[in-house]
């Protein structure tokens, strides 16, 4: 099988110029693999660079050295070398990222946010909202809130947006950070029933998820990121 | 940002090679190279000073750089270096496939005359000659840049500095062009009203593929509106990137600073 994700010794310091040029090892050594229809977890305290690792694979951290192979319509491009047109090509047709936090943009109504994934992959409106209307059901945001813009909604809520969000499309891969943190029982059973989903479609996946039970739910592997830790 | 613009395997819209202007003794923009895609957004961000604007006068050809050139892909798909243009070529290519947003709307705009007057000056200028057909799209844009039908007869004297702003954006997209500079556009307005017009750009420029090549000194304007940051410092870029990778992994002092002194929301 043809691994959807390969790292192979990636490297990440960040200079902090502002501070004196102190040096700050976040990872080194980081390889791994992913393959289609499979949900690693990251594990290890926080601080250990798992949500790093995951920036890195998105490429929003850029790689010090080492390689992000990442399998992009049928080829494998390493992320770590794209050029940013590349990189956003591979994030619009490839790689999803569920984040901690929603960027909401302001004045967008939250219908419209969760189904925009959809449509810059060229759905029509009418459907990219019918799909982004059964999933806002199926975690819980009642429709008197749809057509609002998710700026003031509570932590939890918005978090349910954003999974909304990137949960949607149906690209290979997916990338989350914590997907379950501010979320109540029954959100978050709904949250296993969707990576669930995705692993019968295929997709590739990487999660950092602190609860416990939740892990044991969704992980077919642990990596332990520890082992990664950069030598101070 | 809404990158359905961007297209795999095409060729570049504009193309700035080895850009340097010097005045007198002093090098406001030093070797600055770089490619833009149709559908691009390029954030060029720097405090005052740093070349920006030099950089943006060469590239839109207000300003004959002293060293370099700039190549633009014209609408027949032929490539021209914008220094063999004629004056009036370059003027037509101001007034169809090139639009410029000033940071002071008086600047891109007529004050005195109505704001249909304004949208429709374009069209005209491109030989569209039937009033009521001009009336009927000036009406269309203005609606598009949300301002209220009821004021299309009244001059950009009597709008308030937001709507200026949006004016002035209808003005230069009413004749489609494929590529737009913006000089600090949200720079004099308030919190509240660079907001709105910052939505409204944004869903303009993913819904008519523009090409946007942007000046600001604002990170969150850079973060919301481009795909792309050039960082400029006495002339240089500095860094360049993607631009999330840019903001939230800077690596230079000077992107560190400039990052690091964003105030949180």
């Amino acid at each position: 099988m043809t691994a959807m994700i390969d790292v192979a010794d990636a490297q990440k310091t960040f200079t902090m110029h502002l501070q004196g040029g102190i040096e700050l090892p976040v990872v080194s050594g980081v390889t791994f693999h992913v393959n289609p229809g499979e949900c690693v977890v990251l594990s290890g305290p926080s601080g250990a660079g798992k949500s790093s690792i995951l920036k890195m694979i998105f490429g929003n951290y850029r790689c010090d050295s080492g390689r992000i192979g990442i399998r992009h319509r049928g080829a494998v491009v390493d992320l770590a070398a794209a050029e940013p047109r590349q990189v956003l090509n591979i994030r619009r047709a490839t790689i999803g990222y569920v984040s901690q936090f929603l960027r909401a943009v302001p004045r967008v109504a939250t219908i419209d946010v969760v189904a925009e994934p959809l449509i810059v992959n060229g759905m029509s409106r009418t459907d990219a909202q019918a799909r982004a209307g059964e999933l806002l059901h199926r975690l819980n945001i009642p429709e008197r809130l749809w057509q609002l813009p998710p700026a003031t909604f509570s932590g939890g809520e918005q978090q349910r947006v954003n999974i909304a969000r990137g949960f949607i499309s149906d690209l290979p891969i997916l990338l989350l950070d914590e997907p379950t943190a501010s979320l109540d029982a029954a959100n978050r059973a709904v949250v296993v029933e969707l990576v669930a989903e995705k692993k019968r479609q295929g997709v590739a996946m990487v999660a950092i998820v602190h609860d416990d039970e939740i892990r044991h739910l969704i992980a077919d592997r642990i990596v332990d990121v520890t082992s990664f830790a950069a030598a101070a | 940002m809404a990158d359905q613009n961007l297209v795999e395997n095409d060729e570049p819209l504009l193309v700035a090679k080895s850009l340097s202007k010097s005045f007198g003794r002093i090098k406001a923009c030093r070797d600055v190279s770089f490619s833009l895609y149709p559908g691009e957004v390029l954030a060029i961000v720097g405090e005052s000073g740093s070349g920006k604007s030099t950089l943006l006068q060469m590239l839109s050809g207000q300003l004959a750089p002293s060293g370099g050139h700039v190549s633009y892909r014209m609408r027949d798909g032929v490539t021209r270096d914008l220094t063999t243009l004629g004056e009036a070529e370059r003027r037509f290519l101001f007034r169809t496939d090139w639009g410029f947003v000033h940071q002071d709307p008086a600047q891109g705009l007529r004050m005195a005359v109505s704001a249909g007057a304004n949208v429709g000056e374009r069209l005209m200028a491109v030989g569209w000659n039937h009033y009521g057909r001009i009336r009927e799209t000036a009406s269309d844009w203005l609606t598009r840049v949300e301002i209220d039908i009821a004021r299309i007869d009244d001059a950009p004297r009597t709008y308030s500095g937001g709507m200026r702003q949006r004016l002035q954006i209808a003005r230069n997209l009413v004749t489609e062009p494929r590529l737009v500079f913006m000089d600090e556009p949200t720079g004099g307005l308030d919190v509240s009203v660079q907001a709105r017009l910052l939505d409204l750009v944004r869903s303009l420029v993913a819904e008519l593929h523009l090409a946007v090549i942007i000046v600001t000194h604002d990170l969150a304007v850079a973060r919301l509106l481009s795909h792309r940051v050039m960082v400029m410092k006495g002339g240089r870029v500095i860094e360049t990137g993607l631009t999330d990778q840019v903001l939230d992994d800077p690596r230079e002092p000077y992107t560190q600073l400039l990052v690091s002194s964003i105030l949180p929301p």
